[in-house]
């Protein structure tokens, strides 16, 4: 049952979908195809498909570690955005662009980035007990800002026309397509490890059950000398990790330099990968999935049809609502009760 | 003296869509329920504010509608974490994106041309004493609302049954609901007036403050009024002095930025949010006055046995 409930959720978001279009006057069917069939009916659009799948699988799989736990990381994005500079400082900046050593030194420096990042939020909530919601999101905030100085400022291409972005990173320190004619690059077998470790330590490990029982019962959890604080920073680290590990794929990948549109909101639509597969690594995997296909049917109408893009923040929204709506009819059994008289 | 009344003015302005937001999640989170979602009910809440003034409604319409906006998003809320008994924080941050999406759905019919912004009002004799007039008297009629607000809140919180009855379903819902009040008829009731109040202060952000539609034009500004309530440890008082806090700071900020200060802009910009973690900080410290008016049953679902 608790799989039915994305898979409910799904089918009454695509019904609203409908509605929606309709009532903008668009024939619902064709527009419900243009968003989510044509765009995976090429090579180029399944390429598509798994590249933006791969980072909101990533990053999903890191959060639903802390989640589990009780530990609201909602600052992915600010992780993402700070891994991927770190990721191109060592790219652009490293004395040899030629050298075996950098990506790997790429993937450490966005991963180590990434987790310092989500370490203050940690620190505060496990030492200074200071809620790691907030936190997050206003560190978020100044990720965004941090970003746009370097490339704005430091950072910028001298070459690049005024755009605020930064040079080219050189061939050495990019992720290398497996064909040219498409973008999809090996980032996706660092998701896939990634997915198979979350699942080794949420379902496998004693480490990754006590921080289950520090989410369902904290006072339990406590009562068995399970460290609250250690899961906190797991959580949090964990998130770091995944979403700095994403930023590095992401600045090294498709986009190759930094640039203000390093996500495009990957952070937070990981939050709600991460809930529709339930906080389970394999149900991430189909979340991701579908969260992919809502990105890029997004782009897809807004070039076909003129419909705007923040259509697929939309979805995102309500496609949360039905599952949690959902969720209710999975817990709970309605029972019909006579009005007392 | 002109810089002195610039800087006071400005920080009442800018603490004004705070108050609003703030004090309305302030009385969501007194009767046991924890929204996030305020940011994107403030979008909400601006949006339909500027669409109204774009299609030619007055002033008052505008602002109204942007209020119920905000109350009508916060329904949807409402029923999931109310009647859907789900998890709080998860349906918080479904609204919060949610209301950033229509809200940009809108707006893109709105151009990008500013409106001619509320106008300040205007008091004969009191507004034209040197110093006392521009320091109190000339501002926009919503900045007065706000502080109305405030108190209305703060006596309804503290000196009406009404208010005892919402602070009791805060703390334990259960013994509420054992003396025979309807918990989840009173938290929905707070609920849509915390969506009204976020609503407001959407709508004064895009009619009052900054008089032109921006995707996202919040900015962060809906989470700033959830820390402003834990900073307040759920006091009305500390709710509006620390609005004035960092309508401050934004106004030293922005002053800085005008004054072209020798820091990178962003620098600046990222004061609020920096400011906004250091004072969690030290509020967090003092863990006794936290629990002391910390409403005990804070974002824990309740369900009345039958």
């Amino acid at each position: 049952m608790r799989v039915g409930a994305p898979v409910v959720a799904t089918v009454l978001t695509l019904i609203v979908g409908s509605i929606f279009f309709a009532a903008l006057g668009h024939d619902p069917l064709a527009t419900l195809h243009a968003f989510f069939v044509a765009p995976l009916n090429s090579m180029n659009g399944l390429s598509e498909w798994l590249l933006k799948a791969s980072p909101l699988i990533l990053i999903a799989c890191g959060l639903a570690v802390g989640f589990r736990a009780n530990v609201w990381n909602i600052g992915a994005e600010g992780q993402l955005i700070i891994g991927a500079i770190a990721a191109s400082g060592v790219g652009l900046f490293w004395p040899d662009p030629e050298s075996m050593l950098l990506l790997p030194l790429m993937f450490l420096a966005g991963m180590a980035a990434g987790m310092a990042w989500a370490a203050i939020p940690a620190f505060l909530r496990a030492r200074m007990n200071t809620n790691e919601i907030l936190v997050t999101l206003m560190l978020t905030y100044v990720a965004t800002l941090l970003l746009s100085w370097l490339v704005h400022g430091p950072w910028r291409d001298p070459a690049g026309f005024n755009y605020p972005q930064t040079a080219l990173l050189p061939v050495g320190a990019m992720l290398e397509p497996f064909d040219y004619s498409y973008r999809l690059n090996p980032s996706v077998f660092i998701t896939m490890v990634a997915v198979v470790a979350m699942w080794l330590f949420t379902d496998r490990s004693f480490l990754g059950y006590k921080m289950s029982v520090s989410g369902a019962a904290p006072l339990a959890a406590r009562y068995a000398g399970f460290r609250e604080s250690a899961a906190v920073w797991i959580g949090l680290l964990a998130g770091g990790a995944a979403a700095g590990v994403a930023g590095m794929a992401e600045a090294a990948g498709p986009l190759g330099q930094l640039s203000p549109q390093i996500s495009p909101g990957y952070g937070f639509a990981a939050i709600i990968v991460a809930f529709v597969g339930r906080l389970n690594a394999f149900g991430i995997v189909l979340g991701g999935l579908l969260m992919s296909l809502l990105f890029l049917g997004g782009e897809g109408v807004q070039m076909t049809l003129g419909l705007p893009s923040a259509l697929t923040r939309i979805f995102q929204g309500v496609l949360l609502f039905f599952l949690l709506a959902a969720d209710f009819f999975i817990f709970y059994r309605l029972r019909r009760v006579r009005e007392k008289a | 003296m002109d810089l002195f009344v610039a800087i006071f003015t400005g920080t009442i302005i800018a603490a004004t869509p705070l108050i609003f937001a703030a004090l309305g999640e302030l009385v969501v989170e007194k009767s046991g329920v924890l929204n996030l979602g305020i940011e994107g009910m403030m979008l909400m809440g601006a949006a339909f504010a500027f669409g109204a003034v774009v299609a030619g409604y007055s002033m008052p319409v505008a602002i109204i509608a942007g209020a119920l906006a905000g109350a009508v998003t916060s329904l949807l809320f409402g029923v999931l974490a109310l009647t859907f008994l789900t998890n709080q924080y998860a349906a918080g941050l479904a609204l919060a994106i949610f209301g950033s999406g229509v809200s940009a759905f809108l707006g893109r019919g709105f151009g990008s041309a500013p409106i001619e912004a509320l106008q300040r009002i205007h008091v004969p004799l009191l507004s034209d004493i040197p110093l006392i007039g521009p320091l109190f008297f000339h501002f926009d009629p919503m900045v007065y609302l706000a502080l109305l607000m405030f108190v209305v809140i703060s006596w309804f919180l503290y000196r009406t049954k009404s208010g005892l009855v919402l602070r009791t379903i805060g703390e334990s819902p259960q013994t509420a609901h054992a003396i025979g009040y309807p918990v989840i008829k009173i938290r929905y009731m707070a609920v849509l007036f915390g969506g009204l109040m976020a609503g407001l202060a959407g709508a004064y952000l895009s009619v009052a403050y900054t008089p032109l539609w921006v995707e996202n034009m919040t900015a962060g500004k809906g989470w700033i009024a959830l820390a402003l309530v834990v900073f307040a440890t759920w006091r009305p008082l500390r709710v509006l002095l620390g609005a004035w806090l960092f309508g401050g700071m934004t106004i030293l900020q922005l002053q800085g930025q005008a004054l072209g200060l020798a820091v990178p802009s962003e620098l600046l910009s990222a004061l609020p949010y920096l400011a906004t973690i250091i004072v969690l900080v030290i509020i967090s410290q003092n863990r006794q006055m936290l629990a002391l008016h910390f409403p005990a049953s804070l974002a824990k679902p309740f369900r009345p046995a039958t």
